[in-house]
Protein backbone atom coordinates (compact mmCIF):
# COMPACT_ATOMS: atom_id res chain seq x y z
CA UNK A 1 0.00 0.00 0.00
CA UNK A 2 1.13 3.62 -0.65
CA UNK A 3 -1.06 4.76 1.94
CA UNK A 4 2.16 6.33 4.88
CA UNK A 5 1.75 3.95 8.37
CA UNK A 6 0.57 6.60 11.18
CA UNK A 7 3.75 6.24 12.56
CA UNK A 8 6.78 4.25 12.65
CA UNK A 9 7.92 2.23 15.52
CA UNK A 10 11.71 3.27 14.37
CA UNK A 11 13.39 6.01 12.36
CA UNK A 12 16.37 4.63 11.03
CA UNK A 13 18.61 7.12 9.15
CA UNK A 14 21.61 8.52 8.93
CA UNK A 15 23.35 11.40 10.26
CA UNK A 16 26.21 13.54 7.77
CA UNK A 17 28.35 15.40 9.40
CA UNK A 18 29.71 18.38 6.91
CA UNK A 19 32.08 19.47 9.18
CA UNK A 20 34.01 16.46 8.76
CA UNK A 21 33.43 15.51 5.06
CA UNK A 22 36.44 15.86 2.61
CA UNK A 23 34.68 14.39 -0.51
CA UNK A 24 36.60 11.81 -1.05
CA UNK A 25 33.74 9.79 -2.42
CA UNK A 26 34.37 6.43 -0.88
CA UNK A 27 30.94 6.49 0.49
CA UNK A 28 29.78 6.60 -3.27
CA UNK A 29 31.69 3.65 -4.82
CA UNK A 30 31.13 1.52 -1.34
CA UNK A 31 27.45 2.27 -2.11
CA UNK A 32 27.83 1.22 -5.59
CA UNK A 33 29.74 -1.76 -4.60
CA UNK A 34 27.15 -3.42 -2.33
CA UNK A 35 23.70 -2.79 -4.24
CA UNK A 36 25.18 -3.66 -6.78
CA UNK A 37 24.67 -6.81 -5.93
CA UNK A 38 22.04 -6.24 -3.26
CA UNK A 39 18.12 -5.79 -2.14
CA UNK A 40 17.84 -3.11 -5.85
CA UNK A 41 20.48 -5.18 -7.74
CA UNK A 42 21.97 -4.36 -10.13
CA UNK A 43 22.84 -0.77 -10.27
CA UNK A 44 23.37 -1.09 -13.97
CA UNK A 45 25.95 1.61 -16.06
CA UNK A 46 25.14 2.52 -19.40
CA UNK A 47 28.25 3.26 -22.06
CA UNK A 48 30.48 3.17 -18.79
CA UNK A 49 33.59 3.31 -21.10
CA UNK A 50 32.27 5.47 -23.33
CA UNK A 51 31.85 9.39 -23.82
CA UNK A 52 28.72 9.45 -22.91
CA UNK A 53 28.87 7.60 -19.44
CA UNK A 54 25.30 7.28 -17.47
CA UNK A 55 24.05 4.84 -14.49
CA UNK A 56 22.40 4.62 -11.12
CA UNK A 57 23.82 5.46 -7.99
CA UNK A 58 21.93 6.05 -4.35
CA UNK A 59 24.62 8.10 -3.31
CA UNK A 60 26.30 11.33 -5.20
CA UNK A 61 28.49 13.93 -3.61
CA UNK A 62 28.51 17.71 -4.27
CA UNK A 63 31.12 20.10 -3.67
CA UNK A 64 29.31 23.65 -2.93
CA UNK A 65 31.22 27.19 -1.91
CA UNK A 66 29.60 28.73 0.94
CA UNK A 67 30.40 32.29 1.44
CA UNK A 68 28.61 34.00 4.31
CA UNK A 69 30.68 37.83 5.93
CA UNK A 70 32.89 35.74 7.66
CA UNK A 71 34.47 34.21 4.53
CA UNK A 72 34.26 31.13 2.35
CA UNK A 73 34.66 27.46 2.43
CA UNK A 74 34.60 24.51 0.87
CA UNK A 75 31.28 22.03 2.29
CA UNK A 76 31.31 18.69 0.65
CA UNK A 77 27.96 17.73 0.40
CA UNK A 78 26.78 13.99 0.58
CA UNK A 79 22.97 13.70 -1.50
CA UNK A 80 20.92 10.35 -0.92
CA UNK A 81 17.54 9.29 0.28
CA UNK A 82 16.02 11.28 3.41
CA UNK A 83 13.89 8.65 4.05
CA UNK A 84 11.43 11.19 4.87
CA UNK A 85 8.05 10.89 7.28
CA UNK A 86 5.82 12.51 4.47
CA UNK A 87 7.32 10.88 1.75
CA UNK A 88 4.75 12.30 -1.38
CA UNK A 89 7.31 9.48 -3.76
CA UNK A 90 5.30 6.67 -1.93
CA UNK A 91 1.86 8.24 -1.86
CA UNK A 92 2.34 9.47 -5.58
CA UNK A 93 2.93 5.61 -6.70
CA UNK A 94 -0.07 4.42 -8.76
CA UNK A 95 1.07 0.31 -8.31
CA UNK A 96 1.96 0.14 -4.65
CA UNK A 97 5.74 -0.72 -5.69
CA UNK A 98 6.74 2.41 -3.27
CA UNK A 99 6.23 2.09 0.30
CA UNK A 100 7.23 2.93 3.78
CA UNK A 101 7.91 0.24 6.33
CA UNK A 102 6.19 0.85 9.50
CA UNK A 103 8.78 -1.16 11.77
CA UNK A 104 11.83 1.16 10.95
CA UNK A 105 10.61 3.93 8.30
CA UNK A 106 12.44 2.87 5.42
CA UNK A 107 11.45 3.67 1.97
CA UNK A 108 11.90 1.02 -0.38
CA UNK A 109 10.34 -0.41 -4.14
CA UNK A 110 9.58 -3.46 -4.98
CA UNK A 111 10.91 -4.44 -8.21
CA UNK A 112 8.28 -6.13 -9.42
CA UNK A 113 5.68 -4.04 -9.35
CA UNK A 114 7.31 -1.02 -10.76
CA UNK A 115 5.63 -0.07 -13.70
CA UNK A 116 8.53 2.85 -14.35
CA UNK A 117 6.38 5.82 -14.88
CA UNK A 118 8.54 8.30 -13.22
CA UNK A 119 6.32 10.01 -11.13
CA UNK A 120 7.89 9.43 -7.67
CA UNK A 121 11.33 10.57 -8.79
CA UNK A 122 9.33 14.04 -9.70
CA UNK A 123 7.73 13.78 -6.63
CA UNK A 124 11.07 13.82 -4.74
CA UNK A 125 12.32 17.29 -3.84
CA UNK A 126 16.15 16.11 -3.47
CA UNK A 127 16.82 13.84 -6.23
CA UNK A 128 16.71 10.42 -4.38
CA UNK A 129 15.44 8.17 -7.21
CA UNK A 130 16.63 7.64 -10.31
CA UNK A 131 15.36 5.14 -12.91
CA UNK A 132 17.15 2.45 -14.00
CA UNK A 133 16.90 2.39 -17.84
CA UNK A 134 17.93 -0.64 -18.57
CA UNK A 135 15.63 -2.50 -16.81
CA UNK A 136 12.74 0.17 -17.06
CA UNK A 137 12.06 0.51 -12.83
CA UNK A 138 12.86 3.10 -10.33
CA UNK A 139 15.79 2.79 -8.03
CA UNK A 140 17.10 4.53 -4.68
CA UNK A 141 18.87 4.14 -1.39
CA UNK A 142 17.54 0.78 0.59
CA UNK A 143 19.56 2.11 4.12
CA UNK A 144 21.14 -0.96 2.95
CA UNK A 145 18.27 -3.25 4.09
CA UNK A 146 20.40 -6.57 3.77
CA UNK A 147 23.21 -5.56 5.69
CA UNK A 148 21.44 -3.60 8.89
CA UNK A 149 19.75 -6.63 9.91
CA UNK A 150 21.96 -9.53 8.55
CA UNK A 151 23.05 -11.96 10.90
CA UNK A 152 25.33 -13.15 8.50
CA UNK A 153 27.84 -9.67 9.34
CA UNK A 154 29.94 -9.15 12.38
CA UNK A 155 27.91 -7.15 14.33
CA UNK A 156 29.91 -4.13 13.95
CA UNK A 157 29.24 -4.23 9.72
CA UNK A 158 25.64 -4.05 10.24
CA UNK A 159 25.67 -0.66 9.27
CA UNK A 160 24.60 0.84 5.93
CA UNK A 161 27.66 0.66 3.30
CA UNK A 162 28.53 4.00 3.00
CA UNK A 163 28.57 4.81 7.02
CA UNK A 164 31.21 1.54 7.16
CA UNK A 165 33.36 3.26 4.52
CA UNK A 166 33.76 6.41 5.78
CA UNK A 167 37.58 7.78 6.67
CA UNK A 168 36.46 10.38 8.60
CA UNK A 169 33.24 9.04 10.38
CA UNK A 170 31.19 12.27 8.84
CA UNK A 171 28.66 9.53 8.01
CA UNK A 172 26.51 7.84 11.42
CA UNK A 173 23.62 5.93 11.63
CA UNK A 174 20.88 5.02 14.25
CA UNK A 175 17.15 5.34 15.19
CA UNK A 176 16.47 9.33 15.01
CA UNK A 177 13.49 8.05 16.78
CA UNK A 178 15.06 7.26 19.85
CA UNK A 179 16.13 11.02 21.15
CA UNK A 180 18.11 8.74 23.79
CA UNK A 181 19.95 7.28 20.71
CA UNK A 182 23.68 8.45 20.21
CA UNK A 183 22.67 9.54 16.63
CA UNK A 184 19.67 11.94 18.18
CA UNK A 185 22.05 12.88 20.88
CA UNK A 186 24.39 14.20 18.24
CA UNK A 187 22.02 16.11 16.40
CA UNK A 188 21.12 17.88 19.59
CA UNK A 189 24.54 18.42 20.25
CA UNK A 190 25.83 19.83 16.73
CA UNK A 191 21.65 21.19 15.56
CA UNK A 192 21.26 19.18 12.62
CA UNK A 193 19.65 20.50 10.14
CA UNK A 194 17.03 18.98 7.98
CA UNK A 195 16.69 19.99 4.66
CA UNK A 196 14.28 22.05 2.41
CA UNK A 197 11.85 21.74 5.85
CA UNK A 198 9.45 24.16 4.39
CA UNK A 199 8.59 21.52 1.53
CA UNK A 200 6.84 19.47 4.33
CA UNK A 201 8.82 16.19 3.93
CA UNK A 202 9.88 15.58 7.21
CA UNK A 203 13.39 14.07 6.24
CA UNK A 204 14.77 11.17 8.43
CA UNK A 205 18.16 11.77 7.84
CA UNK A 206 19.85 15.11 9.29
CA UNK A 207 23.12 16.91 8.09
CA UNK A 208 25.99 18.95 10.67
CA UNK A 209 26.41 22.43 9.48
CA UNK A 210 30.09 23.09 9.41
CA UNK A 211 31.51 23.66 12.81
CA UNK A 212 32.01 28.04 13.25
CA UNK A 213 35.38 28.99 12.95
CA UNK A 214 38.16 28.60 15.50
CA UNK A 215 39.43 31.42 17.57
CA UNK A 216 42.44 29.70 17.93
CA UNK A 217 43.43 29.91 14.06
CA UNK A 218 46.67 31.66 13.11
CA UNK A 219 45.86 35.49 12.14
CA UNK A 220 46.80 35.83 8.49
CA UNK A 221 46.67 39.64 8.27
CA UNK A 222 50.33 40.98 8.91
CA UNK A 223 50.99 43.74 10.54
CA UNK A 224 51.52 46.77 7.75
CA UNK A 225 54.75 48.21 8.21
CA UNK A 226 56.20 51.25 9.44
CA UNK A 227 59.12 53.49 8.64
CA UNK A 228 61.98 53.09 10.01
CA UNK A 229 63.39 55.72 12.79
CA UNK A 230 66.60 57.56 11.49
CA UNK A 231 69.68 56.75 13.36
CA UNK A 232 71.94 58.88 14.87
CA UNK A 233 75.28 58.28 15.48
CA UNK A 234 78.35 56.66 13.45
CA UNK A 235 75.72 53.73 12.16
CA UNK A 236 73.39 56.79 11.05
CA UNK A 237 76.76 58.68 9.14
CA UNK A 238 77.36 55.05 7.06
CA UNK A 239 73.51 55.11 6.25
CA UNK A 240 73.60 58.52 5.14
CA UNK A 241 76.52 58.28 3.08
CA UNK A 242 75.91 54.94 1.41
CA UNK A 243 71.95 56.48 0.63
CA UNK A 244 73.95 58.76 -1.40
CA UNK B 1 10.95 18.99 -16.56
CA UNK B 2 11.94 17.14 -19.71
CA UNK B 3 8.83 17.29 -21.97
CA UNK B 4 8.64 13.99 -23.08
CA UNK B 5 6.59 13.83 -26.16
CA UNK B 6 4.03 10.84 -25.00
CA UNK B 7 2.99 13.05 -22.07
CA UNK B 8 2.18 16.47 -24.08
CA UNK B 9 0.48 14.44 -26.79
CA UNK B 10 -1.98 12.02 -24.04
CA UNK B 11 -2.45 15.37 -21.58
CA UNK B 12 -3.34 17.30 -24.90
CA UNK B 13 -5.35 14.46 -26.49
CA UNK B 14 -7.37 13.20 -23.23
CA UNK B 15 -7.85 17.19 -22.45
CA UNK B 16 -9.80 17.37 -25.81
CA UNK B 17 -11.32 13.77 -25.77
CA UNK B 18 -12.45 14.32 -22.36
CA UNK B 19 -13.64 17.57 -22.96
CA UNK B 20 -15.71 17.07 -26.24
CA UNK B 21 -17.26 13.62 -25.07
CA UNK B 22 -18.51 15.85 -21.61
CA UNK B 23 -20.36 17.93 -23.94
CA UNK B 24 -21.43 14.57 -26.18
CA UNK B 25 -22.90 13.38 -23.34
CA UNK B 26 -24.67 16.42 -21.99
CA UNK B 27 -25.94 17.91 -24.97
CA UNK B 28 -26.76 14.77 -26.89
CA UNK B 29 -28.17 12.71 -24.00
CA UNK B 30 -30.54 15.41 -23.31
CA UNK B 31 -31.12 16.22 -27.11
CA UNK B 32 -29.70 19.71 -27.40
CA UNK B 33 -28.11 17.72 -30.73
CA UNK B 34 -30.92 15.39 -32.38
CA UNK B 35 -29.43 11.45 -32.16
CA UNK B 36 -28.02 11.46 -35.63
CA UNK B 37 -26.21 8.19 -36.64
CA UNK B 38 -23.25 9.50 -38.55
CA UNK B 39 -22.98 12.77 -36.79
CA UNK B 40 -23.02 10.66 -33.30
CA UNK B 41 -20.63 8.05 -34.75
CA UNK B 42 -18.38 10.57 -35.44
CA UNK B 43 -18.30 12.53 -32.69
CA UNK B 44 -18.08 9.67 -30.06
CA UNK B 45 -15.21 8.02 -32.72
CA UNK B 46 -13.16 11.06 -32.36
CA UNK B 47 -13.92 11.74 -28.48
CA UNK B 48 -12.98 7.90 -27.36
CA UNK B 49 -10.58 7.74 -30.53
CA UNK B 50 -8.29 10.86 -29.00
CA UNK B 51 -8.87 9.44 -25.48
CA UNK B 52 -7.39 6.02 -26.58
CA UNK B 53 -4.39 7.48 -28.35
CA UNK B 54 -3.98 9.47 -25.36
CA UNK B 55 -4.10 6.56 -22.84
CA UNK B 56 -1.70 4.40 -24.94
CA UNK B 57 1.31 7.30 -25.92
CA UNK B 58 1.39 7.49 -21.79
CA UNK B 59 1.71 3.44 -21.50
CA UNK B 60 3.99 3.72 -23.86
CA UNK B 61 6.04 6.48 -21.44
CA UNK B 62 6.70 3.64 -19.05
CA UNK B 63 9.40 1.64 -18.28
CA UNK B 64 7.25 -1.45 -17.74
CA UNK B 65 4.54 -0.82 -19.53
CA UNK B 66 3.39 -4.49 -19.43
CA UNK B 67 2.67 -3.89 -15.91
CA UNK B 68 0.02 -1.22 -16.45
CA UNK B 69 -2.76 -2.60 -15.08
CA UNK B 70 -1.15 -2.01 -11.82
CA UNK B 71 -1.75 1.37 -11.67
CA UNK B 72 -5.11 0.54 -10.79
CA UNK B 73 -4.85 -0.30 -7.07
CA UNK B 74 -3.24 2.71 -5.44
CA UNK B 75 -6.44 5.11 -5.75
CA UNK B 76 -6.61 5.60 -2.00
CA UNK B 77 -3.50 7.88 -1.67
CA UNK B 78 -2.31 8.53 -5.95
CA UNK B 79 -3.56 10.91 -8.45
CA UNK B 80 -1.83 8.70 -11.16
CA UNK B 81 -3.96 5.70 -9.98
CA UNK B 82 -7.31 7.62 -9.68
CA UNK B 83 -6.93 8.90 -12.91
CA UNK B 84 -6.33 5.49 -14.19
CA UNK B 85 -9.79 4.31 -12.78
CA UNK B 86 -11.62 7.23 -13.81
CA UNK B 87 -10.00 7.24 -16.93
CA UNK B 88 -11.36 3.47 -17.33
CA UNK B 89 -14.52 3.78 -15.38
CA UNK B 90 -16.01 6.53 -17.80
CA UNK B 91 -15.98 4.21 -20.56
CA UNK B 92 -18.73 2.24 -19.14
CA UNK B 93 -21.23 5.26 -19.25
CA UNK B 94 -19.63 6.51 -22.75
CA UNK B 95 -20.22 3.03 -23.59
CA UNK B 96 -24.12 2.64 -23.40
CA UNK B 97 -24.85 6.16 -23.96
CA UNK B 98 -23.34 5.45 -27.57
CA UNK B 99 -25.30 2.52 -27.57
CA UNK B 100 -28.37 4.24 -27.32
CA UNK B 101 -27.39 7.80 -28.79
CA UNK B 102 -25.99 6.83 -31.84
CA UNK B 103 -27.38 3.43 -32.85
CA UNK B 104 -30.60 3.53 -31.06
CA UNK B 105 -31.28 7.40 -32.07
CA UNK B 106 -32.54 7.85 -28.79
CA UNK B 107 -32.09 10.96 -26.19
CA UNK B 108 -33.74 11.25 -22.79
CA UNK B 109 -34.28 9.03 -19.93
CA UNK B 110 -31.96 6.44 -19.60
CA UNK B 111 -30.04 7.88 -22.59
CA UNK B 112 -30.17 11.27 -20.62
CA UNK B 113 -28.67 9.57 -17.26
CA UNK B 114 -26.31 7.80 -19.18
CA UNK B 115 -24.63 11.15 -20.84
CA UNK B 116 -24.74 12.84 -17.64
CA UNK B 117 -22.56 10.12 -15.63
CA UNK B 118 -20.18 10.49 -18.94
CA UNK B 119 -20.01 13.84 -18.34
CA UNK B 120 -18.88 13.47 -15.05
CA UNK B 121 -16.79 10.86 -15.34
CA UNK B 122 -15.19 13.18 -18.41
CA UNK B 123 -14.75 16.14 -16.24
CA UNK B 124 -13.20 13.98 -12.92
CA UNK B 125 -10.96 12.46 -15.15
CA UNK B 126 -9.75 16.00 -16.28
CA UNK B 127 -9.60 16.93 -12.48
CA UNK B 128 -7.35 13.85 -11.31
CA UNK B 129 -4.64 14.86 -14.84
CA UNK B 130 -4.60 18.35 -12.76
CA UNK B 131 -4.10 16.94 -9.77
CA UNK B 132 -1.06 15.38 -10.60
CA UNK B 133 0.76 17.62 -11.48
CA UNK B 134 -0.41 20.52 -8.72
CA UNK B 135 0.54 17.81 -6.14
CA UNK B 136 3.82 17.67 -6.88
CA UNK B 137 5.30 20.13 -4.10
CA UNK B 138 8.89 20.11 -6.00
CA UNK B 139 7.37 21.83 -8.87
CA UNK B 140 6.84 25.94 -8.05
CA UNK B 141 5.69 26.46 -11.51
CA UNK B 142 2.68 23.54 -10.89
CA UNK B 143 1.79 23.64 -7.49
CA UNK B 144 -0.28 25.96 -7.64
CA UNK B 145 -3.80 27.13 -7.30
CA UNK B 146 -3.66 27.94 -11.69
CA UNK B 147 -2.99 24.14 -13.10
CA UNK B 148 -6.08 22.41 -12.23
CA UNK B 149 -8.60 24.85 -13.34
CA UNK B 150 -6.35 25.48 -16.53
CA UNK B 151 -6.78 21.65 -17.41
CA UNK B 152 -10.35 22.05 -16.57
CA UNK B 153 -10.43 25.03 -18.83
CA UNK B 154 -8.29 23.85 -21.94
CA UNK B 155 -10.35 20.68 -21.56
CA UNK B 156 -13.63 22.50 -21.79
CA UNK B 157 -12.10 25.03 -24.51
CA UNK B 158 -10.58 22.15 -26.99
CA UNK B 159 -13.66 19.79 -26.19
CA UNK B 160 -16.06 22.72 -27.30
CA UNK B 161 -13.94 23.85 -30.90
CA UNK B 162 -14.03 20.15 -31.45
CA UNK B 163 -17.85 19.86 -30.78
CA UNK B 164 -18.32 23.18 -33.38
CA UNK B 165 -16.13 21.99 -36.06
CA UNK B 166 -18.14 18.69 -36.03
CA UNK B 167 -21.91 20.25 -35.65
CA UNK B 168 -20.36 22.90 -38.40
CA UNK B 169 -19.29 20.01 -40.32
CA UNK B 170 -22.84 18.09 -40.56
CA UNK B 171 -24.17 21.53 -41.25
CA UNK B 172 -25.96 21.46 -37.44
CA UNK B 173 -24.47 24.02 -36.51
CA UNK B 174 -26.10 26.88 -34.55
CA UNK B 175 -25.03 30.03 -33.23
CA UNK B 176 -24.98 29.26 -29.44
CA UNK B 177 -21.94 26.71 -30.06
CA UNK B 178 -19.86 28.85 -31.97
CA UNK B 179 -20.72 31.48 -29.52
CA UNK B 180 -19.49 28.75 -26.60
CA UNK B 181 -16.75 27.72 -28.38
CA UNK B 182 -15.42 31.05 -28.56
CA UNK B 183 -16.00 32.31 -24.64
CA UNK B 184 -14.37 29.11 -24.46
CA UNK B 185 -11.50 29.97 -26.10
CA UNK B 186 -10.87 33.92 -24.87
CA UNK B 187 -11.27 32.04 -21.46
CA UNK B 188 -8.40 29.39 -21.90
CA UNK B 189 -6.18 32.67 -23.47
CA UNK B 190 -6.99 34.83 -20.19
CA UNK B 191 -6.22 31.88 -18.00
CA UNK B 192 -2.81 31.08 -19.68
CA UNK B 193 -2.17 35.18 -19.59
CA UNK B 194 -2.43 35.19 -15.76
CA UNK B 195 -0.67 31.65 -15.07
CA UNK B 196 2.45 33.04 -16.47
CA UNK B 197 2.08 36.08 -15.12
CA UNK B 198 2.06 34.23 -11.50
CA UNK B 199 4.37 31.87 -12.96
CA UNK B 200 7.33 34.83 -14.02
CA UNK B 201 6.69 36.55 -10.37
CA UNK B 202 7.65 33.19 -8.78
CA UNK B 203 9.22 33.77 -5.80
CA UNK B 204 10.43 30.00 -4.89
CA UNK B 205 11.72 30.27 -1.24
CA UNK B 206 13.32 27.19 -1.86
CA UNK B 207 16.76 27.95 -2.29
CA UNK B 208 20.33 26.20 -2.51
CA UNK B 209 20.93 27.23 1.06
CA UNK B 210 17.77 25.29 2.01
CA UNK B 211 18.39 22.22 -0.51
CA UNK B 212 22.22 21.89 1.73
CA UNK B 213 21.38 23.17 5.16
CA UNK B 214 23.88 25.77 4.97
CA UNK B 215 22.68 29.10 6.24
CA UNK B 216 22.87 32.63 5.45
CA UNK B 217 25.42 33.88 2.70
CA UNK B 218 25.41 32.38 -0.97
CA UNK B 219 26.10 28.36 -1.75
CA UNK B 220 27.54 28.53 -5.46
CA UNK B 221 28.32 24.65 -6.66
CA UNK B 222 31.66 24.24 -7.60
CA UNK B 223 31.92 20.33 -8.43
CA UNK B 224 28.92 17.97 -9.46
CA UNK B 225 28.84 14.69 -8.37
CA UNK B 226 29.58 13.40 -12.02
CA UNK B 227 30.55 14.74 -15.41
CA UNK B 228 28.01 13.55 -17.80
CA UNK B 229 24.15 14.38 -17.62
CA UNK B 230 22.71 11.35 -15.48
CA UNK B 231 19.13 10.32 -14.88
CA UNK B 232 18.05 13.93 -12.56
CA UNK B 233 19.91 15.88 -15.18
CA UNK B 234 17.99 14.53 -18.33
CA UNK B 235 14.63 13.89 -16.89
CA UNK B 236 14.20 17.28 -14.12
CA UNK B 237 17.18 19.51 -15.35
CA UNK B 238 16.09 20.31 -18.81
CA UNK B 239 16.44 23.84 -19.77
CA UNK B 240 15.36 26.11 -22.81
CA UNK B 241 16.86 29.33 -23.97
CA UNK B 242 14.73 32.61 -22.93
CA UNK B 243 14.14 34.02 -25.91
CA UNK B 244 12.96 30.26 -27.54
CA UNK B 245 10.15 30.52 -24.22
CA UNK B 246 9.51 34.12 -25.73
CA UNK B 247 9.09 32.80 -29.10
CA UNK B 248 7.32 29.71 -28.05
CA UNK B 249 4.48 31.32 -26.11
CA UNK B 250 3.73 33.90 -29.10
CA UNK B 251 3.09 30.88 -31.41
CA UNK B 252 1.04 29.18 -28.56
CA UNK B 253 -0.99 32.51 -28.25
CA UNK B 254 -1.36 32.42 -32.19
CA UNK B 255 -2.45 29.13 -32.63
CA UNK B 256 -4.10 28.58 -29.72
CA UNK B 257 -6.07 31.75 -28.99
CA UNK B 258 -5.68 34.13 -31.40
CA UNK B 259 -6.19 32.38 -34.62
CA UNK B 260 -9.24 30.30 -33.21
CA UNK B 261 -11.08 33.03 -32.02
CA UNK B 262 -10.84 35.06 -35.53
CA UNK B 263 -11.86 32.23 -37.67
CA UNK B 264 -14.70 31.04 -34.99
CA UNK B 265 -15.90 34.39 -35.03
CA UNK B 266 -16.09 34.41 -38.93
CA UNK B 267 -18.36 31.87 -38.83
CA UNK B 268 -21.16 33.96 -38.08
CA UNK B 269 -20.79 35.40 -41.61
CA UNK B 270 -19.48 32.99 -43.55
CA UNK B 271 -21.98 30.87 -45.70
CA UNK B 272 -21.67 26.93 -44.90
CA UNK B 273 -19.12 25.39 -46.42
CA UNK B 274 -17.22 28.55 -45.90
CA UNK B 275 -18.15 28.25 -42.30
CA UNK B 276 -17.53 24.68 -41.22
CA UNK B 277 -14.39 24.59 -42.93
CA UNK B 278 -13.41 27.64 -40.68
CA UNK B 279 -14.77 25.63 -37.44
CA UNK B 280 -12.44 22.75 -38.43
CA UNK B 281 -9.30 24.72 -39.01
CA UNK B 282 -9.96 26.60 -35.91
CA UNK B 283 -10.10 22.80 -34.27
CA UNK B 284 -6.98 21.67 -35.89
CA UNK B 285 -4.71 25.32 -35.35
CA UNK B 286 -6.03 24.87 -31.48
CA UNK B 287 -4.92 21.54 -30.97
CA UNK B 288 -1.48 22.30 -32.41
CA UNK B 289 -1.02 25.54 -30.16
CA UNK B 290 -2.44 23.29 -27.61
CA UNK B 291 0.55 21.18 -28.18
CA UNK B 292 2.92 24.06 -28.25
CA UNK B 293 1.38 25.35 -24.99
CA UNK B 294 1.73 21.86 -23.08
CA UNK B 295 5.66 21.26 -24.55
CA UNK B 296 5.80 24.92 -22.63
CA UNK B 297 3.99 23.68 -19.52
CA UNK B 298 6.71 20.68 -19.13
CA UNK B 299 10.06 22.98 -20.55
CA UNK B 300 9.64 26.31 -17.94
CA UNK B 301 9.02 23.61 -14.85
CA UNK B 302 11.44 23.77 -12.58
CA UNK B 303 12.46 21.16 -10.32
CA UNK B 304 13.96 21.69 -6.75
CA UNK B 305 16.74 19.11 -7.41
CA UNK B 306 18.41 21.53 -10.45
CA UNK B 307 19.34 23.76 -6.82
CA UNK B 308 21.82 20.88 -6.54
CA UNK B 309 23.08 21.68 -9.30
CA UNK B 310 23.84 24.83 -8.98
CA UNK B 311 21.04 25.52 -11.78
CA UNK B 312 18.95 28.93 -10.55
Amino acid sequence: MTCLPARTEKKLGLVIDLDTCVGCQACVTACKEWNTGGHMAPLTDIDPYGGHVDGVWFNRVHSYEHTTELGGRTVNFPRSCLHCEQPACVTVCPTGASYKRASDGIVLVDEDKCIGCKLCSWACPYGARELDTDVGVMKKCTLCVDRIYNDNLAEEDRVPACVAACPTSARHFGDLGDPASAISQLVEERGGVALMPELGYQPTNRYLPPRARSQRAAKVDAPALEPIRAEGGFLGWIDRMLSN
Amino acid sequence: MHPAFSVVFFTTATGAGYGLLALLGLLGGFGVIPADFWLGLVGMGLALGLIAAGLLSSAGHLGRPERAWRAFSQWRSSWLSREGVASVATFIPAGLFGIGWVFLGKSSGGVAAAGLLTAAGAVMTICTTGMIYASLKPIAQWHSRYTLPAYLIFAAMTGSVLANALLQGFKLGSTAMPIWALLATLAGWGWKLATWRYNDRLEIPTTANTATGLAGGTVRSIEWPHTEENYLLKEMGFRIARKHSAKLRRITQALAFAVPSILLAAVFFLPWPLGAVASVLAAVAQLTGMLVERWLFFAEAKHTVTLYYGRE
